[in-house]
Formats: structure tokens, C-alpha cells, sequence
């Protein structure tokens, strides 16, 4: 009976993935195709859709903002996340759950909601939007996969090799920056590829909170209007997924050390 | 305070350094919080009370009216058309976090007890799709679903049917699939987590009580995991009720939500006060649904037991 429930249970696994793929997998397949027209059977082989995409300044321009934005929010998150991960695993004060939840509060909100409401705000102040104020929500919305991240990193971190370290006389800095930040370095990495990769593919708050100067994202989605730029926008969105690919694998590696690190101090001590 | 300390006996002395030890605990406990805090406090909490107050307001071209009105709240809600919108938001996003719940809990039941040294691998796989770019995975089923497209061409194909059907894109559905699509792999993690933690003795002591493995696993295994489900639920409904990227794109004129409305007031629109509105109704009716969900599922696990 149990036997029979756990091949089929196998069975609905491997079609789960291959729901999950599925979709993700025609963005290569029709950004190699001759034809504009995304449909069954292909055209033929064509690597145009590629050689274009660097002729296009627009294209390049939104390129770059997305990397700024992505390595500002990523920084960003990172420290806040290390502060508000390290409090939270470290010490037991007094308004810990009401804090951390309040720093999580931003996964359980609609994101255009958080949009809107940050984009009142700066309107009101009479700022002006820009990649400035994209980077500001943006590392809202990290903070929270960052401390998450972290937080994992910081658990199971054994206190006694800190408290050693301050035994032999180092500064309280002194054993963060030569006892904990070596352990914890790992999960740091990682916090800094996903947030990277979230602000990276956002769009939302990028959409509301960007001005003249716009994002990936939110110039992907203009160009959605126009059915002849899709192909286009497909090979983009293949390079995208093969980079986005590559940054999460590493932050994987990342965590599995981070993990394996901590167990082996934990073995030692 | 070193001189008081001498002055009192050990157990005092004992007493006062840990009553600093505490404080000094608890007041570096809240240093080290308090930048991500405020970060929050200052760009979470501050603007949402001001999209609270806006909401009382009204807006005569570029002016705002600072005196206090319920008449955004009589529009939002008398409003055929915001009635409908928010109405349709609920049923999508209720409909999409049942459905991701329901196909993901076989899938992180699989993995936390059939994956064995696999665990991690499997859970990185599921959550790959995810990572990719959520405006190209709504756009591929576009293609999927559109006229020209895989489903209608394959199923023209397989001489299912003779023309492409257009019943496959712009409506309901085709939002519900998508959702569903974009989403699952955060279904999958919080009931992974929850399986994770079930006392794996107790499902031994269930069979050797006589219960069989559905038995076990309604009466064992379904209510400890129910905190997983709950968050399941909730950390797709939530957030589902506000999209905007996939009733645009693949929504039509059947699918548009709430957000679409919103979106119109804060740009095109130009009326702040009923944007604000319709967002805090937005945000409070799906917190009442969510809220009555968890109810519900608490008041059915307890009955269970």
C-alpha cells in the first residue's frame, strides 16, 4: 500500500518540475527561431535575436542602471540584514518578535501597495524619483530574503568560540571581524546574490519609483507592447535566466558551505 | 556602582551584575536592531500611514484637500466597477493559494520523506523556475496559452481540435494558471519546513497503534503541519491580491484586478485619495480573509484531533 503511495507520489513529483520548467523552458527555444511569431513548428535556427541585443543603447542604458540598483539594494540589505540577523540570533531583548516582524512585514504585503505608498511619500517630499529612490525599495523588499538567509547562516553558531576569542583579550570588533565574520562569511555571499538577483528581476516598485531612467524590468515591459520586439525580449530574458542561474547555484554553494562550516565548529568545540 | 557592589553582600553583588548583565543584553539586543528597524519603521510603516491619511482626502487637480472625508470609501465601494475588480482580486488570489497549497503539499511531503540525501538539491530545483524573470515567465504563457500558441498549435496537432481556440487566453483562468505557476515554489518551502520538523516516531507509533498510512497521515502528519499550510496560504494570497504583471498581460479585459485600478489613480487618474482608498480596503479585506482562513483551519485541525 505505502509502496504503491510513494511511486505514485514519484510519478507526481517529476510532473510537478515539469510544470515548473515547462514555461520557463520556450523562452530559449523561441529566441533561437527564425520566426517573430512565437508558435509550433519552429522556422529554423538564428542567433539574430543575440547579435542585436548589444546595438540597442536603450537596452545597454537599462542594463546598466539594473546593475547599480542591484549592487546598491544588495549592499544595502546585506548590512541591514547582518545587523537586524546577528540581534535576532544573538541576543534576547525585549521587542524581538514585534522588530523582526515589522523587518518582515514587506513579504506579506501586496508590492504594489508598497509601491504606491513610497511613491506618495516622495512625491510629497518633493523628491525626485530616480535610481535613488528605486534602491530605496528595493532594499525593503530584500531585507527580509537577506535576514532569512542570514539568519540560517547565524543559527547554530557557536558562541563559546566568541566568547574565547574575547578571553584572550580581543575587542569586541576584534573577535567580529576575526572570529564570527570569518564563520559567517558564507551566508554573507549568499544574502548578497539573492538580494542581488531579487532587485535585479523586479518590477513593481521599479515601475513606480523609477523616472526617466528605467531598469531591465520595467524596459522589458515596454517593450512587451510590441509584438515584432518579442523575440528580442526573449533572447534577453534567456541571458537573464542563464545569469540569474549561475548567481543562485553559487549562492547555493555558498549556504552548503556556510552550513558545513558552522557543523564543524560545532564538532570541534 | 563597583562600590556599591563591595558594600552588599556576594548574592546581591551576584545579583546586580546579572541585573546589568540583562540590561546590557537587552539594550545591545536593540542597538543592533534598531538601523533595519527604523529602515522599516521610516520606509514601510511611515508611507503606509500616509497612504492611510490620503485615503480620508480629497484631490481637486493637483491639490490635495486636507479635510476629513469618507467619500473615497463611498466611492471605492458603491463603484460598480471597484466592487467587481476587488471581488474578482479576492476570488483569484483565494483560488491561487488553495490551488498552490494543494499541489505543493504532495511535493514537499515527497521530498522531506523521500528525498533522502537529495533534500537540499530537490528544494533547489523547485525554486530555480522562481528566480527567473517574473515578466518573461508571465509572458511565456502568453505564448503558451495565446492563438498562435503551443497549447493550440499542439492540440491542432494532435487533431484534438480543428481551429485554435481563443478560450485558453485573456480571461480568469489564464491569470489563476499563471498565478499558480509563479508561485508555487513558496507554497512548497513553509510545508517543507513544517514536515520537516513532524516527530518522525510518532508516525512509528501510529502504525504500531493499527492506523494504516492514510489514517497516519490525517491523524498525525496533516494536523502538525497545518502551521506550514497556514503560512503556505497566506504568503501566496497575500501577495497575489495586489499583482498587477499578470492580469495585464494575460488577463484581458476578463482578468483585470485591483492593482490595474489603483495603478490608473496613482498615475494616469491623478486621484491620490481614492488610489489610497482602494489600497487600505485592498489591504484590509484580504487581512480579514486571510485572518478568517487561519481561523477556520485551526477550529478543522482541532476537530481532527
Amino acid at each position: 500500500m505505502s509502496r504503491i503511495l510513494s511511486r505514485w507520489l514519484t510519478v507526481y513529483a517529476f510532473l510537478y518540475i515539469v510544470f515548473l520548467y515547462l514555461p520557463v523552458i520556450f523562452l530559449p527555444i523561441f529566441s533561437v527561431n527564425t520566426s517573430a511569431v512565437p508558435q509550433f513548428p519552429l522556422a529554423g535556427f538564428t542567433s539574430k535575436w543575440y547579435v542585436e541585443l548589444p546595438k540597442t543603447p536603450a537596452l545597454l542604458d537599462a542594463a546598466w542602471n539594473s546593475l547599480i540598483v542591484g549592487l546598491c539594494a544588495a549592499v544595502l540589505s546585506t548590512i541591514l540584514g547582518i545587523c537586524a540577523a546577528r540581534a535576532v540570533t544573538r541576543y534576547r531583548f525585549r521587542g524581538r518578535t514585534v522588530a523582526s516582524g515589522l523587518i518582515m512585514a514587506p513579504l506579506v504585503l501586496p508590492e504594489i501597495i508598497l509601491a504606491v505608498s513610497l511613491l506618495i511619500v516622495i512625491l510629497s517630499l518633493g523628491l525626485q524619483l530616480s535610481l535613488f529612490t528605486v534602491i530605496l525599495g528595493h532594499v525593503l523588499i530584500c531585507i527580509p530574503y537577506s535576514v532569512t538567509v542570514l539568519n540560517a547562516g547565524f543559527e547554530g553558531f557557536d558562541r563559546s568560540l566568541e566568547e574565547a576569542s574575547a578571553d584572550l583579550g580581543e575587542t569586541a570588533f576584534g573577535t567580529f571581524r576575526r572570529v564570527t565574520l570569518p564563520m559567517v562569511a558564507p551566508a554573507i555571499i549568499s544574502s548578497l546574490l539573492v538580494s542581488f538577483t531579487i532587485s535585479l528581476d523586479e518590477f513593481i516598485i521599479a515601475f513606480f519609483l523609477a523616472g526617466t531612467e528605467v531598469t531591465l524590468p520595467v524596459y522589458i515591459w515596454g517593450q512587451l507592447r510590441f509584438a515584432a520586439r518579442l523575440p528580442g525580449v526573449l533572447a534577453l530574458g534567456t541571458l537573464l535566466l542563464v545569469g540569474s542561474f549561475i548567481l543562485l547555484s553559487f549562492a547555493e554553494i555558498m549556504r552548503r558551505r556556510a552550513q558545513r562550516r558552522i557543523q564543524m565548529g560545532g564538532a570541534i568545540a | 556602582m563597583t562600590a556599591a557592589a563591595e558594600r552588599s553582600g556576594a548574592a546581591s553583588a551576584h545579583r546586580i551584575r546579572r541585573g546589568t548583565l540583562l540590561r546590557s543584553e537587552q539594550a545591545q539586543g536593540i542597538a543592533l536592531i534598531s538601523p533595519t528597524f527604523l529602515y522599516a519603521l521610516i520606509l514601510l510603516v511611515a508611507p503606509v500611514l500616509v497612504v492611510i491619511a490620503h485615503s480620508f482626502w480629497t484631490q481637486d487637480f493637483l491639490t490635495i484637500d486636507r479635510t476629513f472625508t469618507l467619500e473615497q470609501y463611498r466611492i471605492a465601494l458603491t463603484e460598480p466597477i471597484y466592487r467587481d475588480l476587488l471581488a474578482r482580486s479576492l476570488y483569484i488570489s483565494l483560488t491561487v493559494s488553495i490551488l498552490t497549497v494543494f499541489l505543493a503539499y504532495p511535493i514537499a511531503y515527497y521530498i522531506s520523506f523521500h528525498g533522502g540525501a537529495h533534500k537540499s538539491l530537490w528544494l533547489f530545483v523547485i525554486t530555480i523556475p522562481f528566480w527567473t524573470s517574473y515578466l518573461l515567465r508571465v509572458m511565456s504563457w502568453k505564448v503558451i496559452l495565446g492563438y498562435n500558441g503551443v497549447l493550440n498549435s499542439g492540440l491542432m496537432g494532435l487533431g484534438i481540435i480543428d481551429e485554435p481556440s481563443t478560450s485558453f487566453l485573456y480571461n480568469t483562468n489564464a491569470v489563476i494558471i499563471t498565478l499558480t505557476h509563479a508561485w508555487a515554489a513558496f507554497a512548497v518551502l513553509p510545508i517543507f519546513v513544517s514536515l520537516e520538523k513532524v516527530d518522525r516516531t510518532l508516525l512509528e507509533a501510529a502504525k504500531d497503534l493499527g492506523d494504516g498510512p492514510i489514517r497516519s497521515f490525517l491523524r498525525v502528519t496533516l494536523p502538525l503541519t497545518l502551521p506550514g499550510v497556514i503560512s503556505a496560504l497566506l504568503i501566496v494570497m497575500i501577495p497575489t491580491v495586489g499583482d498587477y504583471v499578470t492580469p495585464k498581460l494575460v488577463g484581458g479585459k476578463d482578468g483585470v484586478m485591483i492593482a490595474t485600478a489603483i495603478e490608473t489613480q496613482f498615475k494616469r487618474g491623478a486621484n491620490w485619495p481614492l488610489g489610497a482608498a482602494l489600497s487600505v480596503i485592498t489591504m484590509t479585506v484580504v487581512t480579514v480573509m486571510a485572518a478568517s482562513i487561519v481561523f477556520v483551519i485551526r477550529q478543522a485541525g482541532r476537530r481532527v484531533r
